[in-house]
């Protein structure tokens, strides 16, 4: 994460160069006010990064944005200093649970598969290596014994470490979660957070939406605080501070946690 | 008796089957996509479609009048989009905004111009005429054989295979994208995939399904074959590939069995004159729909 | 010809069906707005289609009984009776199977329709079937009806009117605020299957006037129309009705004007020419209005990140925003600013450290809420508070 003001083309285009995924100027507008306003950002390759503000801020708009899932009103995206169109393969998602349709007659193994229908292409056979890839997926996840199962007779936990599971099939460099851990329990989120550090280990850069200020600083090397527009960004030590989470939270985080001290340690 | 049956029940059963099936096809993938009324939606403008084509080339010719229904079905459609974006307005309503005001120009149309001598009128267009496609060169099932005779099939049957060739090309083809982003629309779109332009190609195919079988059959089969099969077969499986080709198998039956039941069952309870075949299939596409309802193995959402 | 329709100088006749349209359409347009805002207007669909057989079924008895079985109202009452049942069913489908609501009314519509067809293709096969003249409730038709049963209709109408004025109360509690309706102890459900009702009977006494296919437009366009005029409640319930009555009025007198005139189209179409020009023109809604306050929303963004982007020496990513800047004379051509440009981007930067400061505190909670981007601050705060605030910045920002 980088928020160093850049003040001209070059070296900025170098910047992007350089991270996994840059954002310049975003602007997104769902109708006469804006969801997110001239964001900036700036992956750092190798590291998992937090977005975090409150309800409403623009969480899943700054991701989508990015992503070209949505047209945003002003913006830039690049990806490893390339356009994101030619980077597709580079990128994993897993989007926020209510895009999904639960009642959609597919099993759960099925659903894995489908990280990989880019590599497969239109009609490409799926052959045992990638049945097997799949499986290795749900494995990792801890989801084997429900490979048959149809998708919407999990429980959301369940349904959330099957979505990671089709994100590691697609086998990229970035991984980005929108909220991976709502609505999970802490043993499942424990599992989760494995397998995202393990892929930030091997040299992967993960992005994702995180609502839990306590764990962000266990579970993140750098933070994102957005409100409409970015409040703060940088590594966890220097930017999760009191200071800049009640500039990002209005104010009201006093009420909402017991314990402020703690935030930045 | 096979003379006749292949003469006259052969070519009917054979063209409602395929029509059957041609419908069904897409109409599982509107029916996971909760579009199942576009199918209602492109049936109606049908009518006002071939009305346009025959009033601006005065023929009734196949060619004009495929692509006047063709032109009105993406006109309703991108119309419907239009109102509900523009508009905000929930899609069931705009869509019944659009389609009830094009279906009643096209009745405008037709009562204002001179169509008494062809063949075009309101009711031929809801239920077709599916017991007038008969094979007259036929002799026998050997006739089956004979190029001969072959080439005296009702060009309606050589119309709607072709039209099944189409569609089912574009779902083998578009499988994956289309179920995905059915299941996850967020997610296609991160992977590249055009949701946009691909669900308007579905609604199309859609409406070469409706358009091709509307001539022969009318658009209460073409509306009852988008929806009941492909609901009925979701009630039995909880696979994607299983539920398409359940419904294949339900529109088959249907077609089938309603043409058997209007032309022989007034025969059996005695009465004269046989009732409509298109009323009929939709009505055994109904009793089917039904039977899935009340017994299908995954008729609840949590089954 | 025509303004003798419209003033109602056709004949005794015409002019019943012309005033009995016009009290049915301001039926539909009310009733229709309750469906509309339930977001449920096509199961107004499925019922009209649920009618035919109820028709049939109803001549066939009739006939069996010995009558001659071209009674409107015993018609009627099978229609009713095969709509009730109809809607029955996509009850039932919704709510016991896992079929969502849109498939449940296609399917009940088109077997219906199609069990109708059936019916009709019996009737025609009977003696006494041959002039039935079902095929009118396909279309409408209220041409050479009998004075009994223009009686029937313009009485039903006001009826179904009346009724519709009477349950207004709930059924807009149910369908602009659900959660008050429970809680001040209003059964939701009940309310529906009375909304429900009012729908079914209004579609069966439009049967004979708009036809089956088309009855479901004088449901849905008027209150279509109507949430393009305004966004309160009451008001689109009204517009609605008038919208409503003016197409039933309407197209009831032209088409009485010539025979090749089917009632149901022209009514349809009077109502559609309406709501074209709604969609079109509205000044809130409309697509004219809507295009025009996107373009010049964008342009303002892009402006703002521009002088943004300015005032902290960052680089302007986007050509669109170079375009933008430089007609405005901001900056020239090469990118540097002129002298308004950077009065402009120091202003912007001013604006928007105050809003940080505004957004991030709790005092100024409901003042954070008008932040869109793009709001000069002074339009929000007094300038006590702007000095309040200017106190907070510690280090004003200097344009480089
Ligand atoms: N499809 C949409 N149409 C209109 N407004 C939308 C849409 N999606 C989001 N918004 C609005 O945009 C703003 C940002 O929404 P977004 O979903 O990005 O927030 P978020 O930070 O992800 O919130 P949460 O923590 O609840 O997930 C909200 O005010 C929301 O109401
Ligand atoms: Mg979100």
């Amino acid at each position: 994460m980088n928020l160093t003001l850049v003040t001209d083309h070059d070296t900025d285009q170098a910047v992007r160069a350089a991270s996994p995924l840059a954002v310049r100027g975003m602007t997104v507008s769902y109708g006469q006010t804006p969801a997110i306003f001239s964001v900036d950002m700036t992956l750092r390759t190798g590291a998992m990064t937090a977005i975090v503000g409150p309800n409403g801020a623009g969480k899943s708009t700054l991701l989508k944005a990015a992503l070209g899932v949505i047209t945003p009103l002003a913006g830039l995206v690049t990806v490893f200093g390339g356009a994101m169109a030619d980077m597709r393969d580079r990128i994993a998602y897993v989007p926020q649970r209510t895009s999904v349709d639960w009642d959609f007659p597919v099993r759960v193994i099925d659903v894995v598969m489908m990280g990989m229908y880019r590599r497969l292409g239109l009609l490409g056979r799926i052959r045992g290596r990638h049945r097997a890839l799949a499986r290795d997926c749900l494995d990792r996840v801890g989801m084997t014994h429900f490979a048959h199962r149809q998708i919407g007779q999990l429980s959301g936990g369940q349904q959330q470490r099957v979505f990671l599971a089709r994100a590691l099939a697609q086998q990229a460099d970035i991984y980005v979660l929108d909220e991976p851990f709502a609505g999970v329990d802490a043993a499942t989120e424990k599992a989760i957070v494995a397998v995202l550090q393990g892929l930030r280990d091997a040299g992967k850069t993960v992005l994702a939406v995180h609502h839990d200020l306590a764990t962000v600083p266990d579970y993140f090397d750098d933070v994102v605080l957005l409100n409409t527009q970015v409040v703060a960004a940088g590594p966890v030590a220097d930017t999760f501070t009191e200071e800049n989470l009640n500039a990002a939270y209005g104010g009201r985080l006093t009420t909402a946690r017991a314990d402020p001290e703690s935030v930045a340690g | 008796m096979g003379a006749e049956f292949v003469a006259l029940s052969l070519p009917p059963m054979v063209i409602g089957v395929l029509v059957a099936i041609a419908c069904a096809l897409p109409g599982n993938f509107l029916l996971l996509r909760r579009q199942a009324l576009i199918g209602d939606a492109i049936s109606h403008v049908v009518l006002p479609g071939i009305v346009v084509a025959f009033l601006l080339t005065g023929l009734v010719a196949t060619g004009p009048m495929l692509l006047g229904a063709a032109g009105a079905a993406v006109i309703a459609v991108v119309a419907i989009e239009a109102v509900r974006r523009l508009g905000r307005i929930e899609s069931g309503a705009a869509m019944g905004v659009i389609f009830t005001a094009m279906f009643a120009g096209g009745v405008l149309l037709l009562e204002q111009s001179d169509t008494s001598n062809v063949h075009l009128d309101v009711e031929h267009a809801l239920y077709g005429n599916l017991e007038s496609l008969i094979w007259l060169d036929a002799t026998g099932w050997a006739s089956l054989l004979d190029p001969v005779a072959l080439a005296g099939l009702p060009v309606e049957l050589s119309r709607m295979v072709l039209a099944l060739i189409v569609i089912a090309l574009f779902l083998w083809l578009f499988w994956r994208p289309l179920a995905l982003s059915t299941f996850d629309e967020d997610f296609a779109r991160g992977l590249g995939i055009r949701t946009g332009p691909l669900g308007l190609a579905l609604v199309i195919m859609s409406a070469i399904a409706a358009v091709a079988a509307f001539d022969a059959v009318g658009s209460i089969i073409v509306i009852a074959m988008f929806i009941c099969p492909p609901a009925a077969a979701r009630m039995m499986t909880n696979r994607l590939g299983h539920q398409v080709a359940w419904s294949c198998l339900f529109a088959a039956l249907a077609a089938v069995l309603g043409y058997v039941l209007a032309g022989y069952g007034p025969l059996w309870i005695g009465a004269g004159a046989s009732v409509s075949a298109a009323g009929m299939i939709a009505t055994v596409s109904g009793i089917i729909l039904g039977v899935a309802a009340v017994a299908g193995p995954h008729r609840t959402r949590n089954s | 010809m025509l303004a003798d329709a419209l003033l109602l100088q056709l004949g005794y006749n015409a002019t019943l069906v012309a005033i009995g349209a016009g009290l049915l359409g301001v039926a539909s347009g009310v009733a229709g707005t309750f469906l509309f805002l339930r977001k449920r207007a096509l199961v107004s669909d499925a019922i009209s289609h649920a009618t035919l057989p109820g028709v049939g079924l109803a001549f066939v008895v009739m006939v069996a009984m010995g009558g001659e079985g071209r009674s409107l109202f015993g018609l009627l009452l099978g229609a009713g009776v095969s709509a009730a049942i109809g809607l029955l069913c996509v009850h039932w489908l919704t709510r016991r199977t896992r079929l969502g609501e849109d498939a449940a009314i296609g399917a009940v519509l088109s077997v219906f329709f199609g069990f109708g067809v059936v019916m009709l293709t019996v009737i025609q096969t009977m003696n006494a079937g041959r002039q039935a003249g079902l095929e009118g409730f396909l279309l409408g038709s209220t041409a050479g009806m009998l004075r009994s049963d223009a009686i029937l209709l313009a009485v039903s109408a006001a009826a179904v009117l009346a009724l519709v004025l009477i349950l207004r109360r709930p059924l807009a509690l149910a369908a602009f605020d659900p959660g008050y309706a429970e809680a001040t102890g209003w059964s939701l459900p009940r309310i529906d299957l009375a909304m429900m009702g009012i729908v079914l009977v209004v579609t069966v006494v439009g049967l004979k006037v708009v036809g089956l296919i088309l009855i479901v437009a004088l449901l849905i366009v008027p209150a279509v129309t109507a949430r393009f005029w305004t966004e309160r409640a009451d008001h689109v319930v009204i517009i609605a009705g008038v919208v409503g009555g003016l197409s039933g009025y309407v197209g009831a007198a032209v088409s009485a004007t010539a025979p090749a005139l089917p009632t149901g189209p022209i009514v349809v179409l009077v109502g559609f020419g309406i709501f074209l020009f709604s969609l079109l023109f509205s000044p809130r809604r409309g697509v004219l209005a809507s295009v025009l306050t996107h373009l010049r929303y964008q342009r303002r963004v892009h402006v703002r990140q521009g002088l943004l982007a300015l005032a902290q020496g960052q680089p302007i990513y986007e050509a669109l925003t170079q375009r933008l800047l430089t007609r405005a004379g901001l900056i020239l051509p090469d990118g540097v600013p002129t002298a308004e440009g950077q009065a402009a981007a120091s202003k912007a930067l001013l604006d928007e450290t105050r809003w940080a400061i505004v957004r991030g505190d709790q005092a100024y909670a409901l003042a954070a809420t008008r932040y869109d981007g793009l709001t000069p601050i002074e339009t929000v705060l007094t300038p006590d508070q702007l000095f309040e605030i200017d106190a907070k910045i510690s280090a004003p920002e200097v344009v480089a």
